[in-house]
């Protein structure tokens, strides 16, 4: 199981590719609607590209009122 | 060879060429289903029925890049129902419903092979569009879901029974009462997607699987589908009654009205 460091890293460069953002401009404490520039049918997007990644089931109403990467990850971390 | 089957209309577009229909779904922002869409699919319904000759298959597909198909249009069923009176808003919600399900069911029954190509949103009324067809292939962006009981309802288009019949029970309460969204993963583990593509395969996928089933012989193809997918009608009218008696509730004025005026693009979502 990678850790918990890898994980948000991993996410963060995944964000950074996808939203086409460079990745030295995102941080683990960033809100990312507003980094990303992103609204709820995108952020689910993500989801689906975190959840491929990962190989992991992670339920959308556990993103209820999560916005930063760091809780981001650790919703993950405990599927992998 | 075309034929005289051919629509290009403001919510979707359609033809049928050497066997195949292929209905393009592209209303912005996300096909949302409304009245518009409604006639054009009851034209749609009009010109199956009047086919002349035998069409292998039927696939569905949208070009949005936002995905499918996001369900019912919410903003005109507020705008329509806010200012009528609650027993005519109702009379108005049932015969949408009625009139939509006679699409459904038809196409449903269509006698060829339907293929629902998808990627993206495929949610509500945009997942029971699909459920309608007989195979589903979606890309990796596709996620599923029956989002309605976060506004007070239940999905209205025929979409509980038809999962139920295809997949079972289980499986409907989990998308039901939580209203989470499945990705093409869980969803073909669960057996309801036949095949999963990279993103942006799906149609070619799906017109891959119509050139296979052009070369069974047509009759014995429509008699077997007719075999294995009763249409559940019973189910479906119970449906309606269940979708017309939550609609007049409070809550689901309520939970529109919060609807309408959020600026994000799907508020009920995370």
């Amino acid at each position: 199981m990678p850790t918990a460091e890898k994980t948000l890293d991993e996410i963060l460069t995944l964000a950074a590719t996808h939203f086409k953002v460079p990745r030295e401009k995102l941080s683990p404490d960033d809100d990312f609607f507003k980094t990303l520039g992103i609204d709820s049918l995108q952020a689910l997007d993500l989801l689906t590209k975190l959840e491929n990644h990962f190989r992991v089931e992670l339920p959308d109403y556990e993103l209820q009122g999560v916005s930063d990467f760091r809780t981001l990850a650790s919703k993950i971390q405990v599927r992998l | 060879m075309s034929t005289g089957l051919t629509h290009k209309g403001e919510t979707m577009s359609y033809e049928c060429k050497d066997g195949l229909i292929e209905l393009l779904l592209h209303r912005t922002p996300c096909n949302e289903i409304g009245s518009r869409s409604l006639e054009e699919l009851e034209g749609f319904s009009r010109a199956l029925e009047a086919l002349r000759q035998p069409v292998h298959t039927l696939i569905i597909y949208s070009d949005l890049k936002c995905g499918f198909c996001a369900g019912a249009d919410l903003r005109e069923l507020y705008e329509r129902s806010r200012h009528l009176e609650k027993e005519e808003a109702a009379k108005g919600v049932r015969e949408f419903l009625e009139r939509i399900h006679r699409v459904l069911n038809a196409i449903d029954a269509a006698p060829m092979t339907t293929i629902a190509a998808v990627h993206g949103v495929v949610f509500g009324g945009g997942f029971e569009l699909a459920l309608t067809c007989d195979l589903i292939i979606a890309d990796k962006t596709a996620r599923f879901a029956f989002p309605e009981l976060r506004l007070g309802l239940i999905p209205g288009f025929g979409g509980i029974p038809r999962l139920k019949r295809d997949i079972g029970n289980a499986v409907v309460r989990d998308l039901l009462l939580t209203g989470r969204s499945f990705n093409t993963t869980k969803a073909q583990q669960i057996g309801l997607v036949s095949q999963v593509v990279a993103e942006g395969e799906a149609l070619r996928a799906a017109r891959a699987t119509a050139a296979q089933l052009a070369k069974f012989d047509h009759q014995t193809a429509v008699t077997a589908k007719k075999f294995v997918k009763p249409i559940p009608h019973e189910e479906l009218r119970h449906e309606i009654d269940i979708f017309c008696d939550l609609f007049s509730r409070p809550a689901v004025q309520a939970g529109l009205r919060k609807f309408v005026e959020s600026k994000d693009a799907q508020p009920y979502l995370p």
